[in-house]
């Protein structure tokens, strides 16, 4: 295969268009450089940047319009490998759409080099401005001249951490300061200033590019020039599976009922609700019982209502819904908030209510139980449950004792104490 | 006391897909973390042998489809605000033939609706997701052996189809915990990946007899790679509306139909005497499997379809509904929009819905709609 990396036709742009000379430096650059054509990929998007890429002999990936970097970050980050050359053309339309994946490569430092063709406008669709426009300078739909300037996305590029960053004009043979940035490890940018032949030069009859830039202030200069560590996709798993028979409950008690029991736990947050319904799951586990349990609480966790729903029973549990549990055991003002349209619906069954809180009339018997007193906020829902087995015995409340005691928090609680009847 | 070993865990079903991905051979989880899908994320993030969090959903998607280019199998998991973001770059991904598999775990819309709770209300977006109403297949998750075995399912199809699949699920499904019986979970084993291997000149997108190109990732050293978003023809070159082109971009939705055979999966209880059907996916089969469990014990014949391959619609969905005289789509949204995918806005007399809002559906609304008339 030949080394050369355009396949020789004509490019396909306006004369006098920038792009070409970007894409023949671009070879020129390559080349003195010693890659091969199939060690480079070439990301491009949407924009008369893009159409060059069948023009190239690398690889050559073309995506949506202000993608192309985000894609490039994943194709580099997917090869890791520095005998790879990942360049990116984009416009100045498709850097700004695509500001985000830029700030981010610069952040990540992804080993590519981004080269953005800036030629203050958006040539694709009819010359509109972008957000690289100098002050002042005409488009065919802002014949009026950009009341505001363009902003610095060297700056920016520099601010983010890439680590070389350099902005070139882009007039007569610039292939050694691409072949300078082509080298740098991690992200370099490069943006070359252009003119586009048909609606920059129409616009602003006359205009020369250098002065274009110099009334603009827009320096041609290397902003940044340092070696931070390039992206590396470093494997961070050791592959263990993420259950195992370790994981496994024996079953050591039994429980006698023969249909399913819905339970309702609702609480404040921080006061160990969702902990207290996981231990009473395995607990039902232990018991031989199958088991659904699902929590319910606002995205602040710290704060609020803390619920759960908790489904036991001797048959496999389909539906795991619960909208009218058997028992409804409410702890706190927060919970019954929470608990009392559920409250309200149940026809059957029970609500045990921590006795600080009001009694509500409703169509089930309601029953006062001290939980917090006796066992402080902290571990009142642990207690709740502890006397709810005791008083529902569908399955022994030591079984929920010893998968506490067993665990890390067996450790902090004493148990004993925890769980007495008054 | 008697100790009994048990193979039964208390596990959430975010934990089984997660495992089923990873040991299907998924390379890497990229994300953007947002309720419902977080638990996939936290997963993904010890399990996976690479995880990247992204800065956002786009991103997401664009990193994924990198990364794929260069032959890996990623995965990421978002709910509707962030499937909304990746749209565009899915279509891109589909259009360049790149292997993914996206887990999007439905909650309560419009909007960002509620987050915390669960719904089935996207079936008509990804119905018609791919510009041009093109297919891209949609699995879904019905029950415990489901989150095993679909999710490796889902890998595979990407891979031999070179597509991005969809893997449907919702918040109820995936942060609910169960007493699984992990036994079941075994028998998984790597997707098998078959390279381009010969050395005549390769185009990217020259199909074989089942319409599928062979892949070969950019960046090898012995042919040119060219993948593309835009309209191509089987090189890889921007085509317009050229005839090679517009053939190209016809036989990837060919591609989708012709091979859907070989990956549609459903599961059908069907009773001889019963002359009703009820069709489910995703949570509410659940719910289904209740109320069919609770009429025959009742005495009432009832047949039930839970659909696991959504889309494109299996014919063979049509073949057993047409064996009914009455059929009811069981789905967790207010429209009924599996069954207007399927019978279109007017369906018939004889084809009913039973839709559920903001709440899972109960089984007895399902056994009250089939005894309705009786």
């Amino acid at each position: 295969m030949s080394n050369r990396f355009l396949t020789g036709e004509e490019l396909p742009f306006c004369k006098g268009c920038g792009h070409t000379g970007i894409a023949e430096h671009t070879e020129k650059a390559l080349l003195s450089l010693g890659w091969s054509p199939l060690d480079v990929v070439l990301v491009s998007d949407i924009g008369c940047h893009g159409i060059v890429d069948r023009f190239f002999t690398t690889h050559t990936v073309h995506g949506l319009h202000g993608r192309s970097i985000a894609l490039a970050s994943g194709i580099t980050a997917g090869l890791n490998d520095p005998s790879k050359k990942v360049v990116v053309f984009l416009g100045d339309g498709g850097a700004t759409i695509g500001m985000q994946h830029l700030i981010d490569a610069a952040h990540n430092n992804f080993n590519m080099t981004l080269v953005i063709h800036n030629n203050f406008l958006y040539g694709m669709t009819g010359g509109q401005p972008s957000e690289l426009t100098p002050l002042g300078f005409k488009t065919p739909t802002l014949p009026m001249g950009a009341s505001t300037g363009g902003y610095d996305i060297c700056e920016l590029a520099t601010a983010a951490g890439a680590n070389y960053v350099v902005r070139v004009m882009g007039i007569g043979d610039f292939s050694e300061a691409l072949s300078v940035a082509f080298s740098k490890s991690g992200l370099s940018v490069i943006e070359v200033l252009e003119v586009c032949p048909s609606y920059g030069m129409k616009a602003n009859p006359g205009m020369k590019l250098r002065q274009v830039a110099e009334e603009a202030g827009i320096e041609v200069k290397v902003y940044a020039d340092r070696e931070r560590k390039a992206f590396n996709p470093l494997s961070l798993n050791s592959g263990g599976p993420l259950f195992e028979p370790s994981d496994c409950l024996p079953v050591i008690f039994s429980s006698e009922i023969d249909k399913p029991v819905q339970i309702m736990l609702a609480g404040s947050a921080g006061e160990g609700v969702q902990a207290a319904a996981d231990f009473f799951a395995q607990a039902a586990v232990t018991a031989g019982l199958n088991v659904t349990k699902k929590g319910s609480y606002p995205v602040t966790v710290g704060v609020g209502y803390s619920a759960s729903e908790l489904i036991v029973s001797p048959q496999p549990i389909f539906y795991t819904g619960s909208p009218s549990p058997d028992t409804l055991i409410i702890l706190s003002g927060d919970g019954l908030s929470f608990a009392r349209n559920t409250a309200s619906r149940m026809t059957k069954g029970e609500i045990l209510i921590d006795d600080s809180l009001p009694c509500p009339e409703m169509a089930v018997p309601v029953i006062p139980i001290g939980f917090r007193t006796h066992a402080g906020p902290r571990n009142a829902a642990f207690y709740a449950l502890f006397r709810y087995l005791d008083h529902s015995r569908i399955f022994p409340a030591e079984a929920l004792k010893k998968v506490i005691g067993e665990s890390k928090l067996g450790e902090k609680i004493n148990l004993e104490k925890l769980f007495q009847l008054p | 006391m008697e100790i009994v070993k048990s193979s039964t865990a208390l596990i959430d079903s975010s934990l089984v897909i997660t495992e089923s991905l990873v040991q299907a051979g998924a390379d890497l989880f990229i994300g953007y973390p947002i309720t419902p899908a977080n638990l996939l994320y936290s997963y993904g993030s010890r399990r996976f042998p690479l995880f990247l969090s992204a800065p956002d959903e786009i991103t997401t998607l664009q990193w994924m489809t990198g990364f794929a280019a260069t032959g890996k199998l990623p995965v990421t998991a978002t709910s509707f605000p962030g499937y909304a973001l990746m749209l565009e770059s899915i279509n891109m991904a589909y259009m360049m033939e790149l292997p993914m598999v996206i887990i999007l775990v439905q909650r309560l819309g419009p909007a960002t609706g509620t987050a915390t709770c669960g719904a089935q209300g996207d079936i008509a977006l990804l119905n018609g997701m791919i510009s041009g109403g093109f297919a891209i297949p949609v699995m879904s998750i019905s029950d415990s052996q489901d989150c095993w075995e679909v999710p490796a399912k889902a890998l595979q199809m990407a891979t031999t189809l070179r597509t991005p699949v969809i893997l449907f699920t919702s918040k109820e499904e995936v942060m609910t915990s169960y007493s699984y019986d992990i036994s079941q979970f075994t028998g998984i084993s790597p997707v098998v990946r078959n390279g381009y291997s010969e050395n005549k000149p390769y185009k990217s997108y020259q199909a074989d007899e089942n319409l599928i190109p062979a892949f070969l990732p950019v960046g090898n050293p012995r042919h040119q790679v060219r993948f593309t978003a835009s309209t191509h023809d089987e090189e890889g070159n921007l085509q317009g509306t050229s005839k090679a082109g517009l053939e190209n971009s016809i036989r990837i939705h060919r591609k989708i139909m012709q091979n859907m055979a070989s990956y549609t999966y459903y599961e059908l209880d069907e009773q001889k005497e019963a002359d009703t059907l009820i069709v489910s996916f995703g949570i509410t089969s659940r719910s289904a499997h209740e109320a069919v469990a609770r009429l025959r014990k009742g005495g009432r014949a009832i047949s039930h379809l839970v659909a696991k391959t959504l889309l494109p619609v299996p014919p063979v969905y049509y073949e057993i509904a047409s064996a009914y005289k009455r059929v009811i789509f069981c789905e967790e949204n207010y429209t009924g929009q599996y069954r207007q995918i399927m019978y279109g806005y007017s369906s018939p007399d004889n084809i009913t819905g039973v839709n559920g809002f903001g709440k899972m559906i109960d089984p007895s609304e399902i056994i009250r709609e089939v005894l309705k008339d009786e």
